[in-house]
């Protein structure tokens, strides 16, 4: 009746495991308490659950992606102290089978579930206003792509509460992730969640990629994308062509665990290097889904705190395609010592070269931007200068990685994770940090309090350093990833200096939560009444902030890449139009797309624990439900222009109102 | 190089080979901390020290174009900042020809250049590849013709066997070989991937159920280094560890195998089914001597030949101890 699940399934001999659950729920309990006694279930249902505006699901996106940055980093602070400690004679306090989960729930988070979400979530708020639409090409399907990620960060979660997560890195290779040597749910955790949330980005893929290419405003032609845009349509791209893959490779895992297939057993004709195959065939594209939407934030961030016009543009268009293409045919450098011959080995290591091309393009392009410039730092711009100086280390690392000869030796070692934790954070997450400031007054009206922000920089900066310096030390001296304890006295004070970082990003962390309560607090002060609160050049600061829910009152016309600065810089005003407004047609909100979510999450736990009648009351609800939804015809609306026209009018007015102020203040 | 037979004494590192390697890159390498630590840059033969010389090189190729942009970077920032008014400001600089030409092929250049070094040490550094003698920078020995040994090794939960097929003896967690003489290493996996690897003799390669890969590696300087599994493949992973000694002379190799031989144990199948027991932190152990060929039947085991090799093990369970293991690579028709 109830599958696997039992008693034992919770993890009472485990006090950390406990502790955490229980600060968990304390935590649930607590906001749903606050909600309650706000009475704002109604506010939130309307406005928030059920919403298909991109902007609110942005938003949603990005809260879940800050919120697992919490948890992730726990794991993270966890392994730092446990391998502090567990030096010659010492084992630490994390068992392997308690640390082995440790580390593999810390990629699998920070990959699926903090940088995915934050990449989503910026698309998902910026990319519709740059381009001038109301909304994406499927409202609806965003929302479910959103609960899709949603209940699949409910499910890892719970592995906390029911039976232990994965124990075998992030990627789960088999045969160690195969029913023979992990029995328990732990890997099948890994699976629905992996599973069901791919799904969802899958379809965030086709969403934005059909976004961008048919609901571009009017003039905006191909090469008068903004960047980021760029960034996203090729993103886009690399999703819709990765990720079938991933699905397909987890499909094939989970044939071989509930089913007794062989695809990637030892024995009966099994191929374990065909799964480490098919999953970096997905892996390797999506680190460039990781990153290409933070160049495209450093790209925006550059020229307007630089109040310069990006250098480079075309070079930068192509540059980054040049990378989407060429991400797609270096998987192998993943594993260059499998075994395979000098040729190939020496292809996919040249092939991974080449990406280099395009990417220093790029840093020289931004720097050529810089140049000649009028260089304001906010926080974006500091997050961007950051980001220059660690990344053009992160890519030589990366280089270095890619000579066969030299992988050879620094191969699964700490220089590895040094490597990628230096291009990830050093790169993607600075990028997504940059975007969220930048875009956090258009989405809220008030922009982020710059001396927490800049505080939260400084003590990630130098964490990432003191952090990560010391592993790609480690590395030359042969250390490992992924080991629990260690016998070479060598190691240790190294690993002292990567915990002392850790606590340094802590720091960091902690001020970006202090900056969004002062912020808060202090919001009149910083409130965005114009729209555009850094002197932008692209159509999202044309509008106010927040954009009314409809984004545009009329649809621009598009003459350059940059329409807001060209008509600030004319005199001009980029709305004509301030009356004789034409309706305004939206769509919906629907509760669908939550309820999808709600029964993929019941049939993810229940394929998990093996209770399969209830998967199929979660499939036959998902089924039905969007039968529901296909039968419903009252799906739209439209706004009618004395709505626009006060709405419109209630903004230039407290512009206006702001502008008499300054006048009066002269 | 030339060889010329009888220049060298058997066993002496002579100074020519590595010596001869000592490039300015290594000796940066001793300015650095690490110099003096375990760990691959401080490597202790050829493959290591060809591995080493590659890491320099490229960073030193790379470093041409990440110091200028780092301090460019820096530079432009703090020269362009909105409070200098000695700046000028050009809000209009978008394109300049020679500048995006110059940002391509820079980039280019060094890619082109490290392409070609990835190219040829990638042929030079193939695991596969028997190292020739001159290569691994030794005089060679007359006496033992200084031809390969051959070692065999299976990853298992969490230990590592070591079988010297012409020697017939076998270990666990403990590998030797005369310093200056390659090692041809054949490596597969009884249970999950491993990676077998001596960070201070360089290359690493995975070990894999079903699968053989090889590893040519040479100790040049006698020692006793650290091998583990780079691979993460269970709870006792951080405890599969091994000792790599490269003694110092051909002699010294021979007084370890009388050593291992004088255990007396067998490496039958009662041995290889109680080492298919998952153990962690297993203590070197020696097999004097090798049953059949147990590497092959590693192998046989996975590639449609399981069963009999089950059934071999069964059957060789209840057979007196001592008596040859029937079947090994057949069907043996024994046990149920």
């Amino acid at each position: 009746m109830l599958g696997k699940l039992n008693w034992s399934s919770i993890p009472f001999d485990n006090p950390i495991e406990l502790g955490a659950v229980a600060f968990m729920g304390l935590v649930v309990l607590a906001v749903l308490a606050v909600v309650t006694k706000a009475k704002a279930w109604g506010y939130l249902w309307t406005e928030w659950l059920t919403s298909v505006d991109h902007k609110k699901i942005g938003v949603m996106y990005i809260v879940v992606a800050f919120v697992m940055l919490l948890r992730g980093f726990a794991d993270a602070i966890m392994m730092r102290s446990q391998l502090a400690l567990a030096g010659p004679g010492h084992k630490g306090y994390l068992p392997p089978e308690h640390y082995d989960q440790i580390f593999s729930a810390h990629g699998t988070i920070m990959i699926f579930f903090v940088a995915m979400t934050f990449v989503i979530g910026l698309m998902n708020i910026a990319t519709p206003l740059q381009i001038g639409a109301r909304d994406v090409a499927f409202p609806f399907l965003n929302s479910v792509s959103f609960w899709l990620t949603a209940v699949s960060v409910g499910l890892i979660n719970l592995s906390l509460a029911l039976g232990a997560f994965a124990r075998n890195g992030w990627l789960e290779y088999p045969p160690l992730s195969g029913i023979q040597f992990s029995p328990d749910v732990g890997v099948d955790y890994w699976i629905w969640s992996l599973q069901i949330s791919g799904i969802g980005t899958l379809l965030t893929g086709v969403n934005f990629f059909v976004t961008i290419l048919k609901m571009r405003a009017p003039g905006m032609t191909f090469f008068r994308m903004p960047v980021f845009v760029w960034t996203i349509l090729c993103t886009s791209v690399l999703i819709m062509a990765a990720f079938p893959v991933l699905t397909v490779t987890l499909t094939m895992l989970s044939l071989d665990r509930y089913l007794g297939f062989h695809f990637f057993t030892n024995e009966l004709g099994g191929n374990q290097m065909m799964y480490v195959n098919l999953i970096w065939v997905w892996g390797h594209p999506e680190v460039y889904i990781l990153i290409l939407p933070a160049f495209g934030v450093f790209s925006e961030v550059t020229s307007t705190y630089s109040q310069k016009r990006l250098f480079g543009y075309t070079s930068m268009v192509w540059a980054t395609i040049a990378i989407t293409v060429l991400s797609f045919i270096v998987w192998l450098h993943h594993f260059f010592t499998m075994g395979s011959g000098a040729n190939v080995n020496a292809f996919f290591g040249i092939a991974t070269m080449i990406i280099a091309v395009p990417t220093g393009v790029k840093i020289f392009n931004w720097l050529f931007t810089i140049y000649g410039g009028r260089v304001t730092f906010q926080t974006p711009m500091l997050w961007t200068v950051g980001f220059m100086v660690t990344f053009s280390i992160g890519g030589m690392t990366g280089v270095m990685l890619a000579v066969p000869g030299i992988d050879f030796v620094l191969h699964n070692s700490l220089f590895l994770i040094a490597h990628f934790h230096n291009v990830i954070i050093g790169g993607a997450v600075f990028g997504y940090l940059a975007g969220v400031t930048y875009w956090f007054p258009k989405v809220f009206g008030f922009k982020l309090d710059e001396k927490w922000g800049k505080r939260a920089f400084w003590f990630w900066l130098t964490g990432f350093y003191f952090a990560f310096m010391p592993l790609y030390v480690l590395g030359f001296l042969g250390a490992t990833r992924r080991m629990q304890h260690y016998d070479n006295p060598a190691y240790t004070p190294w690993m002292h200096i990567a915990l002392f970082g850790a606590v340094l990003i802590m720091c960091g962390i902690i001020c970006q939560l202090v900056q969004i309560v002062v912020s808060i607090r202090h919001r009149a002060e910083l409130a965005d009444v114009t729209g555009d609160p850094w002197h932008g050049r692209t159509l999202e600061w044309a509008v106010s902030s927040p954009p009314p829910f409809y984004n545009f009152a009329t649809i621009p016309e598009v003459d350059s890449a940059e329409p807001l600065w060209t008509a600030k810089n004319r005199g001009e005003i980029i709305f004509h139009t301030r009356d004789n407004y034409q309706p305004i047609h939206m769509p919906k909100n629907t509760a669908a797309g939550l309820f999808i979510g709600i029964f993929a999450g019941v049939m993810g736990f229940a394929l998990i624990w093996s209770i399969f009648w209830l998967a199929a009351i979660g499939l036959l609800g998902i089924m039905f439900t969007l039968i529901i939804k296909t039968c419903n015809d009252d799906i739209d609306y439209y706004v009618q222009p004395d709505e626009v026209a006060r709405i419109q009018n209630a903004h230039y007015a407290r512009i206006d109102a702001l502008a008499s102020e300054k006048h009066y203040a002269d | 190089m030339r060889l010329t037979p009888g220049s060298g004494r058997a066993g002496r590192v002579p100074a020519g080979g590595v010596l001869r390697r000592v490039s300015p890159a290594a000796l940066l390498s001793l300015a650095l901390p690490l110099g003096g630590c375990e760990g691959v840059l401080n490597p202790m033969g050829a493959v290591g020290e060809a591995e080493r010389t590659l890491i320099f090189t490229a960073v030193g190729l790379m470093l041409l174009v990440v110091v200028p942009v780092i301090v460019l970077t820096l530079w432009f920032a703090w020269h362009y900042r909105a409070s200098n008014t000695r700046a000028r400001y050009l809000p209009d600089f978008h394109h300049s020809t020679a500048i995006e030409i110059t940002v391509w092929a820079v980039p280019c250049l060094i890619i082109a250049i490290l392409g070609y070094i990835t190219f040829e040490t990638t042929h030079s550094l193939d695991p596969y590849r028997p190292l020739t003698t001159a290569e691994a920078g030794v005089v060679p020995d007359p006496a033992a013709a200084n031809k390969p040994l051959e070692v065999e090794v299976v990853a298992l939960d969490w230990k590592w066997l070591f079988i010297y097929p012409e020697q017939h003896v076998a270990t666990i967690n403990e590998v030797a070989f005369p310093v200056n003489r390659p090692v041809d290493f054949v490596i597969t996996s009884d249970t999950v991937m491993n990676s077998f690897f001596i960070p201070q003799l360089g290359t690493q390669i995975y070990a894999m159920a079903g699968m053989k890969t090889q590893l040519h590696l040479i100790a040049n300087k006698p020692g006793t280094y650290f091998g583990q599994s780079a691979n993460f493949s269970g709870d006792g992973f951080s405890d599969m560890h091994f000792n790599a000694i490269a003694t110092a002379t051909p002699a010294d190799f021979d007084t370890w195998l009388d050593h291992v031989r004088a255990s007396g144990r067998a490496l039958d199948a009662g041995a290889i089914a109680e080492l298919e027991k998952p153990t962690i932190a297993v203590p070197a152990t020696y097999f004097g001597s090798v049953e059949g060929n147990p590497f092959q039947a590693y192998i046989d085991k996975f590639m449609g030949k399981g069963e009999a090799m089950r059934d071999a093990m069964h059957g060789a369970d209840a057979a007196p101890a001592g008596e040859t293991m029937p079947g090994m690579s057949g069907h043996s028709g024994m046990g149920n």
